[in-house]
């Protein structure tokens, strides 16, 4: 009867498994600690440029949106306060993280999809290697650590968008936007802008590793996996988002 | 005479794939320094079977034993130690992509269980196999600035610089024209006859097991060279032919050459005709 979900259940058991052995390796010898550096500048660095051009226009579009909306009430000069909290709490990890899951989602696994269809992933194997331990902890940990950071970026150009804004076009003063920026946000926002990335670091690297490494197919099925894992991870942004700020609202 | 040592043995294995056996009953030992050829069309389970002797497939039903010691239900951790006395030639190479000659061919060395080398020493040995596939300038190259036949030799470096006592070579000349292959075969025989080690070929030329069975490289000459066929020589050389998952030939080339079953005699035509 329900014989349709086998499938999805058999892919979410063989998720938290992959997830299970890639946190287990964490404390487990042979660490690859230049694997997970390299795979921080890929990830981190590399991302950068993206995330601070989404961010700063973010931010500066949000500042025009809202400055028409904050005319009507004569409150225009509250404009650093919308755009701080609603970049640190919301639209900047969800933002950052859609974009993470973009560029570096297909491209684990594209690369890992490369690598299982050429056999080099058994070959690991055959040679010694745990092919868990050497390519997803490292992506994994690379993920978790520089998705929060990246954040903090994105929001910061987006604040810094908003203020080019502010100050050219609706006239407010440099104090009054930073001020307002400073003053709205409360340590449950920081901290929940801080912990969304964390997570979305850690499932966005798997869902990436997991398509990567159950992939079949040749070429075409290296293109399909890394479509789904576009597609997955950017749904489980979305959805942990929904349940982190449900448990942050209630605090 | 004592007995050879059991080095691989499969007792009643079956793998199965999404309903279908790709092995099916498949029983045979390989001892020894013995050189087994497989032979069988695209599709009939050779490379499952090479994959499920290392290990890197756990079959469904039946037995594999490597040096005695049996793998089925083992932990990939403690399947480590035993995968580091093989070594393994995959089909299209499978060389890392991202990592040069030098570093592909020295992987097992420093990766292996038990494998304790200096970067000295792994230098040195990378170096020495290289110049055996007759590849040493290109250590510093990476495997897509080479050719097909260029990318195999360095897998036949990488899956001999451990000195395994069993190699696995699949399809090494698969997609390569007569010429390369050959050459291939050659480094294939010299690697066996220079470290004497077990070998398992798995190929779909006759030919190739033709090359196996009746040439021997000669350290003197540094060459391989053709022996005289002798009955001690063709009990050397096993050959297997599988047909969908299935064993359905094992025995010498003699008995190869004399068999009748039609799926065998395929084989045999195919290699007079070429």
């Amino acid at each position: 009867m329900f014989q349709f979900l086998k499938a999805p259940v058999a892919t979410l058991q063989d998720f938290c498994l992959l997830a299970a052995k890639a946190l287990a390796n964490i404390f487990r010898a042979p660490h690859y600690w230049d694997d997970v550096l390299a795979q921080m500048d890929r990830i981190g660095v590399g991302s950068l440029p993206i995330v601070m051009l989404t961010g700063g226009f973010s931010g500066a579009v949000m500042a025009l949106q809202m400055s028409k909306a904050l005319d009507t009430y004569g409150a225009s000069s509250q404009v650093g306060q919308i755009v701080s909290i609603t970049l640190v709490a919301q639209l900047g990890p969800v933002l950052t993280s859609l974009l993470v899951a973009g560029r570096n989602a297909s491209g684990i696994a594209s690369e890992l999809g490369s690598m299982k269809v050429t056999e080099q992933i058994d070959a690991m194997r055959a040679l010694g290697t745990d092919p868990v331990q050497k390519l997803v902890t490292p992506r994994m940990l690379a993920m978790t650590i520089m998705l929060p950071f990246l954040t903090v970026v994105a929001d910061f150009v987006g604040m810094v968008g908003g203020w080019l804004v502010a100050l050219g076009l609706i006239g407010t003063t440099t104090a009054m936007y930073w001020t307002g920026v400073y003053e709205i946000l409360e340590y449950e926002d920081v901290l929940q802008g801080l912990i969304k990335p964390l997570f979305n670091g850690f499932v966005i690297s798997l869902v990436g590793c997991y398509y990567g490494i159950t992939t079949t197919g040749g070429t075409q099925g290296v293109g399909r996996s890394t479509t789904q894992a576009v597609v997955v991870s950017s749904v489980w942004v979305f959805v942990i988002n929904l349940f982190l700020t449900q448990i942050f609202v209630n605090l | 005479m004592p007995v050879p040592e059991s080095i691989l043995r499969f007792e009643q294995v079956v793998v199965t794939y999404d309903g279908v056996d790709v092995l099916d009953n498949v029983t045979f030992t390989l001892t020894a320094g013995e050189t087994r050829v497989i032979l069988g069309a695209a599709g009939a389970g050779k490379t499952v079977l090479m994959k499920t002797a290392l290990g890197l497939i756990h079959p469904d039903q039946g037995k594999v034993s490597l040096f005695n010691q049996e793998i089925t239900g083992l932990r990939e951790q403690e399947l480590f130690a035993i995968r580091a006395q093989v070594g393994m030639l995959f089909q299209e190479s499978a060389l890392f992509d991202s990592m040069t000659i030098a570093e592909n061919v020295a992987y097992p060395l420093f990766n292996q269980a038990g494998s304790q080398v200096s970067r000295e020493d792994a230098l040195a040995r990378v170096e020495s196999i290289l110049k055996d596939v007759e590849l040493e300038h290109t250590l510093d190259k990476f495997p897509s600035e080479l050719s097909g036949g260029m990318r195999r030799r360095v897998g036949i470096a990488r899956a001999n610089v451990t000195n395994p006592k069993l190699v696995f070579y699949d399809s090494p000349t698969a997609g390569l024209d007569p010429i390369t292959a050959n050459n291939i075969m050659s480094l294939v025989i010299k690697q066996r006859d220079q470290r004497n080690t077990t070998t398992v070929i798995v190929s779909h030329r006759l030919q190739d097991g033709a090359m196996m069975a009746n040439y021997r490289f000669n350290s003197k000459t540094g060459k391989i060279e053709r022996q005289v066929h002798t009955a001690e020589l063709d009990q050397r050389t096993k050959f297997m032919v599988m047909q969908k998952g299935r064993i359905v030939f094992e025995g010498t080339e003699d008995e190869l050459h004399a068999s009748r079953d039609p799926y065998v005699g395929k084989f045999v035509l195919q290699a007079k005709s070429a």
